[in-house]
């Protein structure tokens, strides 16, 4: 049986479509969510990808963690189901308070539009076990409200339990706290990151397959669930 | 009906990149004397009556600000 992992698409969102093709090459079942939803449709995971969800009006991905689907993904997630959170998607699941902290406009003012190096932190995580601690990765990023801000208390609970999962190598591309690229959730079923996993998944088309772990990383989970 | 303000500010801490663009812009154009400019968001909500302080607060504080980033203030302007 394959692991269902739901894909969601809000007005906006523009990455779904990668989103669930990066499911499938993983070997799941991409199963399209709505935003107006109101429940998951018996999926083992939700995919929350990148876009500018309802225009980023007001602030990046708050409109969006009002939506009627967020309640059950939340509500899940809290329970155990693996979550991911790329780009707009990393700023609704911290909107929601799923993840800790929020993205402010990059240091700079620029739309950062790159391949960019991370360095795999931790591996704990539904979607990091396949990965190496200390892999580096070269995913895509794109994005203007990606600088990571929290309190201090914040980035020292961060740091000290080892819930930085991807941090930036070779310079820090918009002045985000410690160099944070991605971070998890206390019980490592939800991950979030700026940079974008499922543009990576083919040498093809991105510039190189080091996403692909990621998607890989939460199938082993739901089979082995 | 009252028409109430919010005002919505990043936090001081809170790095505030336009604000920071906008003050160096301030100097190229020969405005002197700024020494700070920090950009923040201005809201006018028009309410009736069974919007009361509490729900005003909620609204601010979970909706229109994010308390890891902003403050706010709310004003009622007229009553």
């Amino acid at each position: 049986m394959s692991a269902r992992i739901g894909v969601i698409t809000f007005p906006g969102t523009l990455d779904d479509g990668d989103a669930a093709r990066a499911v499938r090459y993983a070997g799941g079942e991409a199963v399209p969510l709505w935003h107006a939803d109101e429940d998951l449709r018996e999926v083992d995971a939700v995919v929350v990808p990148g876009g500018f969800s309802y225009g980023d009006y007001l602030r990046a991905g708050v409109i969006a963690r009002f939506a009627p689907v967020m309640t059950p993904v939340i509500e899940a997630a809290r329970a155990g189901m693996p979550v991911l959170g790329i780009c707009n998607g990393f700023q609704i699941l911290c909107e929601a308070g799923l993840l800790p902290g929020a993205m402010i406009r990059n240091q700079g003012l620029h739309f950062i539009c790159r391949d960019q190096w991370l360095r795999v932190e931790n591996t704990d995580t539904a979607w990091t076990s396949r990965y190496e601690t200390g892999a580096e990765i070269l995913i895509p990023m794109k994005n203007i409200d990606g600088c990571y801000v929290a309190e201090q208390s914040t980035l020292d609970e961060l740091e000290g339990e080892g819930h930085v999962v991807f941090r930036y190598v070779g310079g820090n591309p918009n002045g985000s706290r410690n160099d944070i690229a991605g971070i998890r959730s206390e019980n490592g079923r939800v991950v979030g990151l700026m940079p974008h996993p499922e543009h990576a998944i083919d040498a093809l088309t991105g510039p190189s397959d080091d996403g692909l772990g990621m998607f890989f990383s939460a199938v082993d989970a739901l089979v082995k669930a | 009906m009252a028409r109430v303000v919010v005002d919505v500010m990043p936090k001081p801490e809170i790095l505030d990149p336009q604000g920071q663009a906008a003050l160096g812009a301030a100097g190229r154009l020969g405005f002197t004397g700024i020494t700070e400019i920090r950009q923040g968001k201005h809201f006018e909500i028009e309410v009736d009556d069974t919007v009361d302080d509490a729900t005003l607060e909620k609204i601010a504080e979970g909706f229109l600000a994010n308390p890891v980033i902003e403050q706010w203030t709310i004003t009622r302007v007229d009553a």
